[in-house]
Protein backbone atom coordinates (compact mmCIF):
# COMPACT_ATOMS: atom_id res chain seq x y z
CA UNK A 1 0.00 0.00 0.00
CA UNK A 2 3.08 2.31 -0.02
CA UNK A 3 2.06 3.96 -3.69
CA UNK A 4 -1.54 4.33 -4.38
CA UNK A 5 -3.90 6.18 -6.56
CA UNK A 6 -5.79 7.65 -3.43
CA UNK A 7 -3.13 8.86 -0.92
CA UNK A 8 0.49 8.78 -0.37
CA UNK A 9 2.76 6.67 2.15
CA UNK A 10 0.89 7.55 5.35
CA UNK A 11 3.55 9.72 7.41
CA UNK A 12 3.34 9.66 11.67
CA UNK A 13 0.36 11.49 11.97
CA UNK A 14 -1.79 9.60 9.47
CA UNK A 15 -0.69 6.17 10.91
CA UNK A 16 -1.64 7.38 14.57
CA UNK A 17 -5.50 8.28 12.97
CA UNK A 18 -5.23 4.78 10.61
CA UNK A 19 -4.59 2.56 13.46
CA UNK A 20 -7.64 4.37 15.65
CA UNK A 21 -9.90 3.98 13.11
CA UNK A 22 -9.07 0.41 12.13
CA UNK A 23 -9.55 -0.52 16.25
CA UNK A 24 -12.85 1.34 16.16
CA UNK A 25 -13.58 -0.65 12.49
CA UNK A 26 -12.67 -3.95 14.21
CA UNK A 27 -14.98 -3.14 17.50
CA UNK A 28 -17.47 -2.21 15.10
CA UNK A 29 -17.27 -5.19 12.97
CA UNK A 30 -16.92 -7.09 16.25
CA UNK A 31 -19.96 -5.93 17.78
CA UNK A 32 -21.98 -6.94 14.58
CA UNK A 33 -21.04 -10.46 14.65
CA UNK A 34 -21.65 -10.19 18.64
CA UNK A 35 -24.63 -8.91 17.51
CA UNK A 36 -25.66 -11.65 14.87
CA UNK A 37 -24.94 -14.48 17.19
CA UNK A 38 -27.00 -13.21 20.11
CA UNK A 39 -30.07 -12.99 17.76
CA UNK A 40 -29.58 -16.57 16.67
CA UNK A 41 -29.36 -17.66 19.81
CA UNK A 42 -32.09 -15.30 21.78
CA UNK A 43 -33.88 -16.65 18.94
CA UNK A 44 -33.28 -20.56 20.18
CA UNK A 45 -31.08 -21.34 17.10
CA UNK A 46 -28.34 -23.23 18.67
CA UNK A 47 -30.52 -25.33 20.38
CA UNK A 48 -29.36 -28.94 20.46
CA UNK A 49 -33.05 -30.60 19.07
CA UNK A 50 -32.59 -28.16 16.18
CA UNK A 51 -29.29 -29.71 14.82
CA UNK A 52 -30.26 -32.95 15.95
CA UNK A 53 -31.56 -34.16 12.40
CA UNK A 54 -28.60 -32.83 10.36
CA UNK A 55 -27.08 -36.19 12.68
CA UNK A 56 -29.29 -38.74 11.27
CA UNK A 57 -27.37 -40.77 8.10
CA UNK A 58 -30.26 -40.49 6.30
CA UNK A 59 -30.71 -36.76 6.21
CA UNK A 60 -26.89 -36.62 5.50
CA UNK A 61 -27.54 -38.88 2.74
CA UNK A 62 -30.51 -36.78 1.21
CA UNK A 63 -28.36 -33.39 1.72
CA UNK A 64 -25.48 -35.49 -0.23
CA UNK A 65 -28.16 -36.62 -3.35
CA UNK A 66 -29.36 -32.57 -3.26
CA UNK A 67 -25.78 -32.02 -4.54
CA UNK A 68 -25.01 -34.61 -6.69
CA UNK A 69 -28.14 -33.62 -8.09
CA UNK A 70 -26.72 -29.52 -8.45
CA UNK A 71 -23.55 -31.12 -9.83
CA UNK A 72 -25.60 -33.33 -12.08
CA UNK A 73 -27.56 -29.61 -13.52
CA UNK A 74 -24.17 -27.94 -13.42
CA UNK A 75 -22.36 -30.63 -15.54
CA UNK A 76 -24.41 -31.11 -18.11
CA UNK A 77 -25.45 -27.41 -18.78
CA UNK A 78 -21.68 -26.60 -18.80
CA UNK A 79 -20.65 -29.34 -21.46
CA UNK A 80 -24.07 -27.97 -23.53
CA UNK A 81 -23.01 -24.10 -22.94
CA UNK A 82 -20.11 -25.07 -24.02
CA UNK A 83 -20.93 -26.64 -27.05
CA UNK A 84 -23.49 -24.00 -28.10
CA UNK A 85 -21.51 -21.14 -27.06
CA UNK A 86 -18.76 -22.60 -29.76
CA UNK A 87 -21.72 -23.21 -31.93
CA UNK A 88 -22.80 -20.01 -32.10
CA UNK A 89 -19.29 -18.23 -32.23
CA UNK A 90 -18.82 -19.92 -35.23
CA UNK A 91 -22.14 -18.63 -36.60
CA UNK A 92 -21.03 -14.76 -35.44
CA UNK A 93 -17.70 -15.28 -36.92
CA UNK A 94 -19.08 -16.87 -40.35
CA UNK A 95 -18.25 -15.37 -43.61
CA UNK A 96 -21.70 -15.99 -44.33
CA UNK A 97 -23.90 -13.25 -43.75
CA UNK A 98 -27.34 -14.64 -43.07
CA UNK A 99 -25.50 -17.26 -40.87
CA UNK A 100 -23.80 -14.25 -38.78
CA UNK A 101 -27.43 -12.91 -38.61
CA UNK A 102 -29.11 -16.13 -37.06
CA UNK A 103 -26.63 -16.61 -34.50
CA UNK A 104 -25.98 -12.50 -33.80
CA UNK A 105 -30.11 -12.51 -33.24
CA UNK A 106 -29.54 -16.25 -31.10
CA UNK A 107 -27.08 -14.69 -28.93
CA UNK A 108 -28.32 -11.31 -27.84
CA UNK A 109 -32.49 -12.71 -27.89
CA UNK A 110 -31.15 -15.37 -24.87
CA UNK A 111 -28.38 -12.77 -23.37
CA UNK A 112 -31.08 -10.35 -22.55
CA UNK A 113 -33.56 -12.77 -21.00
CA UNK A 114 -33.94 -13.13 -17.67
CA UNK A 115 -33.17 -17.03 -17.22
CA UNK A 116 -35.89 -17.67 -14.59
CA UNK A 117 -38.39 -16.67 -17.28
CA UNK A 118 -36.89 -18.93 -19.80
CA UNK A 119 -37.17 -21.90 -17.28
CA UNK A 120 -40.44 -21.71 -16.09
CA UNK A 121 -41.82 -21.57 -19.32
CA UNK A 122 -39.35 -24.23 -20.55
CA UNK A 123 -40.95 -25.72 -17.38
CA UNK A 124 -44.38 -25.47 -17.73
CA UNK A 125 -44.58 -25.69 -21.77
CA UNK A 126 -42.29 -28.99 -22.66
CA UNK A 127 -41.05 -30.64 -19.25
CA UNK A 128 -43.55 -30.86 -16.77
CA UNK A 129 -42.22 -33.95 -15.63
CA UNK A 130 -38.29 -33.29 -15.87
CA UNK A 131 -37.26 -29.88 -14.50
CA UNK A 132 -34.02 -31.28 -14.74
CA UNK A 133 -34.03 -30.78 -18.62
CA UNK A 134 -35.83 -27.37 -18.36
CA UNK A 135 -32.82 -26.40 -15.64
CA UNK A 136 -30.27 -27.82 -17.84
CA UNK A 137 -31.59 -26.37 -21.54
CA UNK A 138 -32.45 -23.13 -19.98
CA UNK A 139 -28.84 -22.82 -18.54
CA UNK A 140 -27.90 -24.27 -21.71
CA UNK A 141 -29.55 -20.94 -23.52
CA UNK A 142 -28.70 -18.01 -21.56
CA UNK A 143 -24.80 -19.61 -20.54
CA UNK A 144 -24.14 -20.86 -23.78
CA UNK A 145 -24.95 -17.07 -25.36
CA UNK A 146 -22.46 -15.55 -22.58
CA UNK A 147 -19.77 -18.13 -23.66
CA UNK A 148 -20.69 -17.81 -27.44
CA UNK A 149 -19.82 -13.62 -27.02
CA UNK A 150 -16.25 -14.94 -24.72
CA UNK A 151 -15.20 -17.15 -27.29
CA UNK A 152 -15.85 -14.25 -30.21
CA UNK A 153 -14.40 -11.88 -28.16
CA UNK A 154 -11.23 -14.23 -27.63
CA UNK A 155 -10.81 -14.58 -30.82
CA UNK A 156 -10.87 -11.13 -31.88
CA UNK A 157 -8.59 -10.65 -29.30
CA UNK A 158 -5.94 -12.59 -31.16
CA UNK A 159 -3.66 -9.81 -33.08
CA UNK A 160 -4.76 -9.62 -36.79
CA UNK A 161 -1.00 -10.25 -37.84
CA UNK A 162 -1.45 -14.02 -36.89
CA UNK A 163 -4.37 -14.37 -39.25
CA UNK A 164 -3.09 -12.66 -41.97
CA UNK A 165 0.31 -14.48 -41.77
CA UNK A 166 -1.82 -18.10 -41.42
CA UNK A 167 -3.91 -17.10 -44.82
CA UNK A 168 -0.39 -15.82 -46.11
CA UNK A 169 1.31 -19.53 -45.89
CA UNK A 170 -1.94 -21.18 -47.66
CA UNK A 171 -3.95 -22.09 -44.60
CA UNK A 172 -7.71 -22.76 -45.14
CA UNK A 173 -10.47 -20.69 -42.97
CA UNK A 174 -10.68 -23.29 -41.20
CA UNK A 175 -7.12 -24.28 -40.69
CA UNK A 176 -6.32 -20.80 -39.33
CA UNK A 177 -9.43 -20.81 -37.10
CA UNK A 178 -8.37 -24.15 -35.19
CA UNK A 179 -4.33 -24.19 -35.47
CA UNK A 180 -3.70 -20.32 -35.36
CA UNK A 181 -6.49 -18.56 -33.81
CA UNK A 182 -8.04 -21.02 -31.42
CA UNK A 183 -4.87 -22.12 -29.35
CA UNK A 184 -3.86 -18.23 -28.72
CA UNK A 185 -7.26 -17.63 -27.51
CA UNK A 186 -7.76 -20.47 -25.24
CA UNK A 187 -5.52 -18.62 -23.32
CA UNK A 188 -6.68 -15.36 -22.47
CA UNK A 189 -10.10 -16.50 -22.45
CA UNK A 190 -10.13 -19.50 -19.75
CA UNK A 191 -10.38 -17.37 -16.95
CA UNK A 192 -13.73 -15.86 -18.20
CA UNK A 193 -14.98 -18.92 -19.11
CA UNK A 194 -14.16 -20.03 -15.96
CA UNK A 195 -15.92 -17.24 -14.83
CA UNK A 196 -19.09 -18.09 -16.51
CA UNK A 197 -18.97 -21.53 -15.03
CA UNK A 198 -19.09 -20.05 -11.57
CA UNK A 199 -22.60 -17.96 -12.83
CA UNK A 200 -23.96 -21.52 -14.57
CA UNK A 201 -23.28 -23.19 -11.24
CA UNK A 202 -24.79 -20.23 -8.71
CA UNK A 203 -28.01 -20.56 -11.43
CA UNK A 204 -28.56 -24.31 -11.03
CA UNK A 205 -30.40 -23.38 -7.72
CA UNK A 206 -33.22 -21.72 -9.43
CA UNK A 207 -33.91 -25.44 -10.10
CA UNK A 208 -35.25 -24.67 -6.53
CA UNK A 209 -37.95 -22.58 -7.94
CA UNK A 210 -39.46 -25.19 -10.38
CA UNK A 211 -38.94 -28.25 -7.76
CA UNK A 212 -36.27 -29.52 -9.07
CA UNK A 213 -34.44 -31.47 -6.00
CA UNK A 214 -31.07 -29.97 -5.91
CA UNK A 215 -29.11 -28.83 -2.78
CA UNK A 216 -31.60 -25.96 -1.96
CA UNK A 217 -34.71 -27.89 -2.95
CA UNK A 218 -33.68 -30.91 -0.27
CA UNK A 219 -32.41 -28.70 2.18
CA UNK A 220 -35.75 -26.59 2.41
CA UNK A 221 -37.85 -30.23 2.01
CA UNK A 222 -35.68 -31.06 4.97
CA UNK A 223 -36.19 -28.38 7.33
CA UNK A 224 -40.20 -27.99 6.44
CA UNK A 225 -40.66 -31.59 7.35
CA UNK A 226 -38.11 -32.01 11.19
CA UNK A 227 -39.30 -30.69 14.29
CA UNK A 228 -38.88 -27.25 15.15
CA UNK A 229 -38.38 -25.71 11.48
CA UNK A 230 -34.83 -25.27 11.64
CA UNK A 231 -34.28 -23.51 8.50
CA UNK A 232 -31.12 -21.51 9.99
CA UNK A 233 -29.55 -24.66 10.84
CA UNK A 234 -30.32 -25.99 7.30
CA UNK A 235 -28.80 -22.82 5.56
CA UNK A 236 -25.91 -22.25 7.78
CA UNK A 237 -25.03 -26.12 6.33
CA UNK A 238 -26.03 -25.58 2.88
CA UNK A 239 -24.76 -21.97 2.35
CA UNK A 240 -21.08 -23.21 3.14
CA UNK A 241 -21.61 -26.08 0.21
CA UNK A 242 -22.38 -23.52 -2.28
CA UNK A 243 -19.96 -20.56 -1.80
CA UNK A 244 -16.95 -23.40 -1.17
CA UNK A 245 -18.20 -24.46 -4.71
CA UNK A 246 -17.95 -21.03 -6.18
CA UNK A 247 -14.96 -20.15 -4.56
CA UNK A 248 -13.16 -22.98 -5.47
CA UNK A 249 -14.06 -22.66 -9.15
CA UNK A 250 -13.08 -19.02 -9.03
CA UNK A 251 -9.93 -19.94 -7.32
CA UNK A 252 -9.16 -21.65 -10.41
CA UNK A 253 -9.68 -18.88 -12.50
CA UNK A 254 -7.21 -16.74 -10.70
CA UNK A 255 -4.97 -19.36 -11.02
CA UNK A 256 -5.07 -19.86 -14.72
CA UNK A 257 -5.19 -16.16 -14.87
CA UNK A 258 -2.08 -15.29 -12.92
CA UNK A 259 -0.69 -18.34 -14.78
CA UNK A 260 -1.34 -16.84 -18.11
CA UNK A 261 0.09 -13.43 -17.29
CA UNK A 262 3.51 -14.61 -16.06
CA UNK A 263 4.14 -16.53 -19.44
CA UNK A 264 6.60 -14.91 -21.46
CA UNK A 265 6.15 -16.91 -24.39
CA UNK A 266 4.85 -14.35 -27.02
CA UNK A 267 1.94 -11.55 -26.12
CA UNK A 268 -1.30 -13.04 -25.09
CA UNK A 269 -4.06 -11.01 -26.56
CA UNK A 270 -5.42 -8.84 -23.85
CA UNK A 271 -8.09 -9.80 -21.98
CA UNK A 272 -9.46 -6.08 -21.32
CA UNK A 273 -12.47 -6.78 -24.08
CA UNK A 274 -13.16 -10.45 -22.63
CA UNK A 275 -13.65 -8.76 -19.27
CA UNK A 276 -15.99 -6.28 -20.49
CA UNK A 277 -18.31 -9.29 -21.67
CA UNK A 278 -18.07 -11.09 -18.79
CA UNK A 279 -19.19 -7.81 -17.14
CA UNK A 280 -22.52 -8.05 -18.58
CA UNK A 281 -23.02 -11.78 -17.78
CA UNK A 282 -23.11 -11.35 -13.85
CA UNK B 1 -51.95 -10.37 -28.47
CA UNK B 2 -55.23 -11.75 -26.57
CA UNK B 3 -52.73 -12.45 -23.71
CA UNK B 4 -51.63 -9.24 -23.63
CA UNK B 5 -54.91 -7.89 -23.75
CA UNK B 6 -57.16 -9.52 -21.52
CA UNK B 7 -54.72 -9.20 -18.46
CA UNK B 8 -53.30 -5.97 -19.47
CA UNK B 9 -54.23 -4.85 -15.55
CA UNK B 10 -52.71 -7.40 -14.17
CA UNK B 11 -48.85 -7.35 -16.84
CA UNK B 12 -49.30 -3.43 -15.81
CA UNK B 13 -48.88 -4.21 -12.28
CA UNK B 14 -46.12 -6.81 -12.44
CA UNK B 15 -44.50 -4.46 -15.01
CA UNK B 16 -44.58 -1.59 -12.32
CA UNK B 17 -43.24 -4.25 -9.53
CA UNK B 18 -40.26 -5.35 -11.32
CA UNK B 19 -39.31 -1.39 -12.49
CA UNK B 20 -40.05 -0.29 -8.46
CA UNK B 21 -37.65 -3.75 -7.41
CA UNK B 22 -35.21 -2.53 -9.82
CA UNK B 23 -34.82 0.94 -9.08
CA UNK B 24 -35.12 1.03 -5.32
CA UNK B 25 -32.35 -2.18 -5.06
CA UNK B 26 -30.11 -0.01 -7.86
CA UNK B 27 -30.14 3.07 -5.81
CA UNK B 28 -28.99 0.86 -2.72
CA UNK B 29 -26.84 -1.19 -4.43
CA UNK B 30 -24.73 2.16 -5.97
CA UNK B 31 -24.58 3.47 -2.57
CA UNK B 32 -23.43 0.66 -0.90
CA UNK B 33 -21.24 -1.05 -3.51
CA UNK B 34 -19.41 2.83 -3.64
CA UNK B 35 -19.32 2.71 0.35
CA UNK B 36 -17.80 -1.45 0.13
CA UNK B 37 -15.47 0.05 -2.68
CA UNK B 38 -14.15 3.32 -0.36
CA UNK B 39 -13.67 0.63 2.36
CA UNK B 40 -11.71 -1.84 0.06
CA UNK B 41 -9.43 1.05 -1.16
CA UNK B 42 -9.10 2.65 2.31
CA UNK B 43 -5.49 2.52 4.53
CA UNK B 44 -7.27 0.84 7.41
CA UNK B 45 -6.67 -3.04 7.40
CA UNK B 46 -9.66 -4.21 9.38
CA UNK B 47 -12.66 -2.16 6.51
CA UNK B 48 -10.09 -3.62 3.69
CA UNK B 49 -10.85 -7.43 5.42
CA UNK B 50 -14.46 -6.37 5.79
CA UNK B 51 -14.47 -4.87 2.14
CA UNK B 52 -13.03 -7.96 0.60
CA UNK B 53 -14.96 -10.82 3.06
CA UNK B 54 -18.82 -8.62 1.88
CA UNK B 55 -17.48 -8.91 -2.05
CA UNK B 56 -16.40 -12.89 -1.94
CA UNK B 57 -19.34 -14.21 0.34
CA UNK B 58 -21.39 -12.70 -1.77
CA UNK B 59 -20.43 -12.98 -5.33
CA UNK B 60 -20.23 -16.47 -4.60
CA UNK B 61 -23.69 -17.33 -2.80
CA UNK B 62 -26.44 -17.89 -5.29
CA UNK B 63 -28.81 -15.40 -5.33
CA UNK B 64 -31.52 -17.98 -4.79
CA UNK B 65 -30.07 -18.59 -1.71
CA UNK B 66 -30.15 -14.59 -0.84
CA UNK B 67 -33.81 -14.80 -1.35
CA UNK B 68 -34.19 -17.94 0.73
CA UNK B 69 -32.43 -16.53 3.55
CA UNK B 70 -34.30 -12.61 3.57
CA UNK B 71 -37.36 -14.47 2.84
CA UNK B 72 -37.32 -17.26 5.78
CA UNK B 73 -34.17 -15.76 8.10
CA UNK B 74 -34.42 -12.36 8.42
CA UNK B 75 -38.16 -12.46 9.43
CA UNK B 76 -36.52 -14.90 12.49
CA UNK B 77 -34.01 -12.38 13.39
CA UNK B 78 -36.13 -9.47 14.51
CA UNK B 79 -37.07 -8.09 10.62
CA UNK B 80 -40.63 -9.87 10.86
CA UNK B 81 -42.21 -6.51 10.58
CA UNK B 82 -40.47 -5.91 6.98
CA UNK B 83 -42.83 -7.02 3.66
CA UNK B 84 -41.51 -9.63 1.34
CA UNK B 85 -40.51 -6.45 -1.24
CA UNK B 86 -38.13 -4.63 1.27
CA UNK B 87 -36.55 -7.77 2.07
CA UNK B 88 -36.54 -8.59 -1.54
CA UNK B 89 -35.11 -5.37 -2.46
CA UNK B 90 -32.68 -5.71 0.58
CA UNK B 91 -31.11 -9.33 -0.78
CA UNK B 92 -30.95 -7.68 -4.46
CA UNK B 93 -29.21 -4.71 -3.23
CA UNK B 94 -26.46 -6.44 -1.48
CA UNK B 95 -25.77 -9.12 -3.94
CA UNK B 96 -25.36 -6.25 -6.60
CA UNK B 97 -23.24 -3.92 -4.10
CA UNK B 98 -20.92 -6.87 -4.18
CA UNK B 99 -20.39 -6.63 -8.20
CA UNK B 100 -20.54 -2.74 -8.24
CA UNK B 101 -17.59 -2.71 -5.26
CA UNK B 102 -16.04 -4.34 -7.58
CA UNK B 103 -16.32 -2.33 -10.95
CA UNK B 104 -16.12 0.90 -8.73
CA UNK B 105 -12.73 -0.10 -7.53
CA UNK B 106 -11.09 -1.53 -10.52
CA UNK B 107 -12.11 1.85 -11.82
CA UNK B 108 -10.47 3.71 -9.46
CA UNK B 109 -7.17 1.56 -10.23
CA UNK B 110 -7.25 2.33 -13.65
CA UNK B 111 -6.82 6.26 -13.32
CA UNK B 112 -2.92 6.61 -13.74
CA UNK B 113 -1.02 6.87 -10.78
CA UNK B 114 0.68 10.18 -12.28
CA UNK B 115 -2.95 11.60 -12.13
CA UNK B 116 -3.02 11.57 -7.91
CA UNK B 117 0.74 12.53 -7.81
CA UNK B 118 0.67 15.64 -9.98
CA UNK B 119 -2.58 16.51 -7.98
CA UNK B 120 -0.88 16.18 -4.77
CA UNK B 121 2.19 18.34 -5.53
CA UNK B 122 -0.35 21.00 -6.66
CA UNK B 123 -0.94 20.69 -3.11
CA UNK B 124 -4.50 19.64 -3.68
CA UNK B 125 -6.05 18.03 -0.04
CA UNK B 126 -7.73 14.54 -0.04
CA UNK B 127 -10.51 15.09 -0.34
CA UNK B 128 -9.75 17.81 -3.45
CA UNK B 129 -7.88 14.66 -5.29
CA UNK B 130 -10.41 12.76 -4.96
CA UNK B 131 -13.42 15.52 -6.11
CA UNK B 132 -11.66 16.81 -9.15
CA UNK B 133 -9.07 14.61 -10.42
CA UNK B 134 -9.81 10.96 -9.68
CA UNK B 135 -13.69 10.42 -9.84
CA UNK B 136 -14.35 12.13 -13.04
CA UNK B 137 -11.41 9.97 -14.20
CA UNK B 138 -12.71 7.24 -12.77
CA UNK B 139 -16.55 7.69 -13.36
CA UNK B 140 -15.95 6.91 -17.11
CA UNK B 141 -14.56 4.08 -17.07
CA UNK B 142 -16.79 2.95 -15.00
CA UNK B 143 -20.32 4.24 -16.08
CA UNK B 144 -20.43 1.11 -18.95
CA UNK B 145 -19.95 -2.01 -16.36
CA UNK B 146 -22.32 -0.48 -14.06
CA UNK B 147 -24.71 -0.43 -17.02
CA UNK B 148 -24.43 -3.85 -17.45
CA UNK B 149 -24.68 -4.57 -13.81
CA UNK B 150 -28.30 -2.78 -13.70
CA UNK B 151 -29.46 -4.41 -16.37
CA UNK B 152 -28.52 -7.61 -14.87
CA UNK B 153 -29.55 -6.52 -12.18
CA UNK B 154 -33.15 -6.49 -13.81
CA UNK B 155 -33.24 -10.00 -14.81
CA UNK B 156 -31.95 -11.19 -11.78
CA UNK B 157 -35.33 -9.76 -9.75
CA UNK B 158 -37.36 -12.07 -11.58
CA UNK B 159 -36.25 -14.46 -8.92
CA UNK B 160 -38.47 -12.18 -6.43
CA UNK B 161 -41.55 -13.74 -7.92
CA UNK B 162 -40.39 -16.75 -6.50
CA UNK B 163 -40.71 -15.78 -3.17
CA UNK B 164 -43.78 -13.85 -3.20
CA UNK B 165 -42.91 -10.55 -4.14
CA UNK B 166 -45.19 -9.00 -6.99
CA UNK B 167 -43.58 -8.73 -10.50
CA UNK B 168 -43.26 -10.11 -13.94
CA UNK B 169 -42.45 -13.55 -13.06
CA UNK B 170 -45.49 -13.88 -11.03
CA UNK B 171 -46.98 -12.88 -14.04
CA UNK B 172 -45.71 -15.49 -16.28
CA UNK B 173 -46.92 -17.99 -12.91
CA UNK B 174 -49.88 -16.76 -12.77
CA UNK B 175 -51.55 -16.87 -16.38
CA UNK B 176 -49.40 -20.10 -16.75
CA UNK B 177 -51.53 -21.99 -13.76
CA UNK B 178 -54.50 -19.68 -15.54
CA UNK B 179 -53.67 -22.04 -18.52
CA UNK B 180 -53.01 -19.63 -21.23
CA UNK B 181 -50.10 -20.57 -23.72
CA UNK B 182 -47.14 -20.14 -21.83
CA UNK B 183 -44.85 -19.41 -24.62
CA UNK B 184 -47.16 -16.42 -25.82
CA UNK B 185 -47.09 -15.07 -22.17
CA UNK B 186 -43.27 -15.90 -22.20
CA UNK B 187 -43.31 -13.67 -25.28
CA UNK B 188 -44.94 -10.71 -23.84
CA UNK B 189 -43.15 -11.20 -19.91
CA UNK B 190 -39.98 -10.82 -22.35
CA UNK B 191 -41.01 -7.86 -24.25
CA UNK B 192 -42.10 -6.21 -20.84
CA UNK B 193 -37.94 -7.05 -19.63
CA UNK B 194 -36.77 -5.84 -22.92
CA UNK B 195 -38.76 -2.37 -22.21
CA UNK B 196 -36.85 -2.33 -19.12
CA UNK B 197 -32.78 -3.38 -20.11
CA UNK B 198 -33.28 -0.95 -23.37
CA UNK B 199 -34.46 2.05 -21.11
CA UNK B 200 -31.42 1.42 -18.98
CA UNK B 201 -29.03 0.44 -21.73
CA UNK B 202 -30.28 4.25 -23.56
CA UNK B 203 -29.73 6.57 -20.29
CA UNK B 204 -26.32 4.98 -19.94
CA UNK B 205 -25.02 5.42 -23.71
CA UNK B 206 -26.53 9.25 -23.14
CA UNK B 207 -24.48 9.52 -19.43
CA UNK B 208 -21.22 8.06 -21.81
CA UNK B 209 -21.52 10.67 -24.59
CA UNK B 210 -21.95 13.46 -22.36
CA UNK B 211 -19.45 12.42 -20.12
CA UNK B 212 -17.08 11.37 -22.76
CA UNK B 213 -13.90 13.72 -23.26
CA UNK B 214 -12.60 14.37 -27.22
CA UNK B 215 -8.80 12.88 -26.48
Amino acid sequence: MSANVLFDAPGPRARVRNRVVGALAALAILALLWFVYRRLDDSGQFASYLWEPFQYTDIQQRIVDGLVATLKAFALAAVFSLVLGAALAAGRLSDHAPVRWVATVVVEFFRAMPLLIMIFALYVGVFTSAPLWALVIGLTLYNGSVQAEIFRAGINAVPKGQREAAYAIGLRKTQVMVFVLIPQATRAMLPSIISQLVVTLKDTSLGYIITYEELLYTGNLIAKNSAGFPFIPMIIIVAPIYILMCLALSALANWIERRGRRSRKGAPPKAGDIKAVEAAAE
Amino acid sequence: MNVLLDNFALFREGFLGTVELTALSGAIALVLGVIMAAFRVSPVPPLRAFGTVWVTLLRNTPLTLLFFIAALVLPRLGLNTWSFFRLAVLALSCYTSAFICEAVRSGINTVPLGQAEAARSLGMTFTQTLRLIILPQATRTVLPPIGSLLIALTKNSAIAGGFSVFELFSVQKTLGEEGYNIFAIFIWVAVAYLIITLFISAVFRLLETRLAVAR
